[in-house]
């Protein structure tokens, strides 16, 4: 017995090429829409672990830019602001607070770093409260230091591989020209601590000339604590202004959305032009086979039974095309995250395309979807042929 | 086969076209009647009208007006004509049909195209039908071949097997041989004949070749869309001039010939 997929597949492979190219458009938008809908989710994904693994949940800064503060801290820079460490005490003294830990940022341009030069950046903490605020640090090579006026350093995972050095290595900074001296190096956490060397807050202080000045305080709430009620509070100090991850979290989100408006019409542009195809395709066929049609129902097909055979065409199609451009979607997901990467204005840590078992269900069943209602117009059109009109063309030829 | 009692009885069958303002009658009046197991002919020239006939008898299209019965039952009567679901619906039961393009499609084996009809629609004890007709036309060594690798004769054996895997009880056969040479003709219409006398198969073939309608045990002529039967001596003697010393099955001589099917897409 011969199926009606059997013959719809078997007629697919008659015209190879035009099949071929229908099944690449299909392809291409299936692994357009895999990709944008992974970094839809990837992204969300890849952020929030950024923001959950800087293990607080408020910052505190001089006033300026919630942006800027928000890339600062997330991403370094220049032109920083400075608060004074007085506030610190402050802080760590309200009742809502867990833990507290004080942090200097400062930035020195290298013109070792790539091809001409950029900037490395500093982060002058207590290693103490730095430590117990992020429990999820882990040590490759050596440990904090244990004062915060040495000269000692440690390296982030990619710092460590960049600058290689090895524990008990010494570590120029440029610009200054003050030595430390490498006493640990972190494990690989995937995040912007990677590339980060730590050093303590004393000796930052005193390099830069920044006495008793800080850029930010991270502030860990206690579990029951009010939120509002106390960034409303902190509002009251002189000249800071309060920022929460959750607010950065936001402000980030805002800041990519146009970009994905942008990527979603392509992706809607490239999905209708797929449709486009695979209904040409279709019709085509549809029409070369327009006496064969008729004879399938001389010989007992009704239309319905013609209806299915070119849906099925339309479904293989689809199917095909859809698993091809997911796989391939699934196989260049990191070249996308690069690319993704180059062009986003601020992209966090870790893989930015996250492809998952349901998002691949959601995508074959938006393709699927797309291929039925592709068919529709093909297959009925299908349908309609008459037998003999089908007989009698033969006879007008 | 199936042999239950189905005969053709038609009534004043008419077809008229409409060109423009102008009305042509392609069947004019048309009575007939066909028994069971009846092997006839159609002949006549370009225009007369008989594949029209042949095309209301098979059930392809409804007539304008007359009533077409089928072993009593009336398909075509005074009422509305049949929606092209109903046709079908009739079609698959009671019919097979053989054209003079073959129509195989292409993509398919010899097999294959044999079983499609099953494909939609199947009449119980029909399973092994395909296998078993292959066999009985000769074309068993060629089952796994495409269409495209076997002689017109050979194609057109496989249409008929096609015509005939659910079992019809009418095989109408519109210039099966209008494509074919003389032996090959004279083959076919040997398949038909041994068909019908061995398994009570009624068959309305259509040709314009006087010489091979002759091989049917009745023949009709068609002029102006009507129709009157010819007195004659049925003989076999084309069919046995041409194929009296060759086998039932296809040979290796046959070469496959050109045809303007769409199929050959």
């Amino acid at each position: 017995m011969i199926t009606k997929f059997q013959v719809a597949y078997k007629n697919l492979m008659r015209k190879r090429i035009r099949s071929l190219l229908t099944l690449v458009g299909i392809a291409l938008s299936a692994w357009v829409l895999v990709s944008l809908l992974g970094f839809n989710q990837g992204y969300e994904t890849a952020l929030n672990k950024d923001i959950d693994n800087m293990g607080f949940e408020l910052m505190v800064m001089a006033k300026g830019c919630p942006y800027e503060a928000a890339t600062l801290m997330l991403k370094g820079g220049t032109g920083l602001k400075y608060i004074n460490e007085s506030i610190m005490d402050d802080i760590a003294k309200e009742p809502e607070v867990d833990k507290a830990f004080p942090m200097l940022m400062s930035a020195v341009f290298d013109p070792n770093k790539g091809e001409s030069g950029g900037i490395a950046g500093y982060f002058g903490v207590d290693a103490k409260s730095f430590a117990e605020m992020k429990p999820s640090l882990k040590f490759r090579q050596g440990k904090w230091f244990t004062r915060t006026d040495t000269y000692e350093a440690v390296l982030g995972y990619e710092a460590a591989e960049l600058e290689q050095r090895e524990v008990g290595d010494m570590i120029l900074m440029p610009e200054k020209n003050v030595e430390f001296k490498v006493v640990g190096i972190l494990e690989r956490t995937g995040t912007q601590d990677d590339g980060t060397i730590f050093v303590p807050l004393k000796t930052l202080q005193k390099i830069f000339d920044r006495p008793n000045e800080l850029t930010t305080i991270g502030i860990k709430l206690k579990k029951d604590a009010n939120s509002a009620r106390f960034e409303e509070k902190l509002y009251k100090l002189p000249d800071v202004q309060v920022v929460s991850l959750a607010q950065v979290k936001d402000t980030i989100m805002k800041l990519i959305s146009t970009a994905k408006v942008m990527v979603l019409s392509i992706a809607s542009i490239a999905i209708l032009i797929a449709m486009v195809g695979v209904i040409n395709t279709i019709l085509m066929s549809v029409h070369e086979r327009f006496q064969e049609i008729g004879i399938l129902k001389t010989i007992g097909a009704m239309p319905w039974d013609i209806f299915k055979l070119i849906w099925i065409e339309t479904l293989i199609l689809c199917a095909i095309g859809g698993l091809l451009g997911i796989g391939l979607a699934l196989i260049l997901s990191k070249v996308t995250g690069i690319l993704i990467r180059y062009v986003m204005p601020y992209a966090p840590s870790g893989g930015l395309v996250l492809i998952d078992l349901r998002l691949i269900f959601v995508t074959m069943a938006a393709i699927l979807g797309i291929g039925l209602v592709s068919g529709l117009y093909p297959a009925w059109k299908a349908g309609r042929i008459r037998p003999l009109e089908a007989i009698r063309s033969e006879v007008a030829r | 086969m199936n042999q239950s009692n189905v005969s053709i009885k038609a009534l004043n069958l008419t077809k008229v076209y409409s060109r423009g303002s102008e009305k042509i009658s392609a069947v004019d009046d048309v009575s007939l009647r066909i028994n069971q197991g009846d092997f006839i002919s159609i002949i006549g020239p370009s225009g007369s009208g008989k594949t029209t006939l042949i095309n209301l008898l098979g059930c392809l299209d409804n007539p304008t007006s007359g009533e077409l019965h089928l072993g009593g039952r009336a398909i075509f009567s005074h009422a509305k004509p049949l929606s092209e679901r109903e046709l079908t619906k009739i079609r698959r039961e009671i019919y097979g049909y053989i054209f003079q393009n073959f129509y195989l499609i292409p993509t398919l084996t010899v097999l294959e195209n044999v079983m499609l009809p099953l494909t939609f629609y199947q009449k119980p004890g029909t399973e092994n039908e395909a296998v078993k007709l292959l066999k009985l036309l000769g074309m068993e060594h060629r089952k796994d071949h495409l269409p495209g690798q076997i002689s017109g004769g050979e194609m057109q054996r496989v249409a008929i097997a096609r015509a005939m895997v659910n079992m019809p009880e009418i095989l109408l056969a519109d210039e099966p041989t209008g494509n074919l040479d003389t032996k090959r003709s004279g083959e076919i219409v040997r398949v038909l004949q041994e068909l019908n006398r061995n398994s009570g198969l009624t068959i309305i073939m259509v040709t314009h070749n006087p010489e091979l309608a002759r091989c049917a045990d009745r023949m009709f002529e068609m002029r102006d869309g009507k129709i009157c039967e010819i007195a004659y001596e049925p003989r076999d003697s084309y069919c046995e001039d041409v194929s009296k010393d060759r086998p039932l099955r296809g040979t290796n001589e046959d070469r496959p010939i050109k045809t303007s099917t769409l199929t050959q897409k």
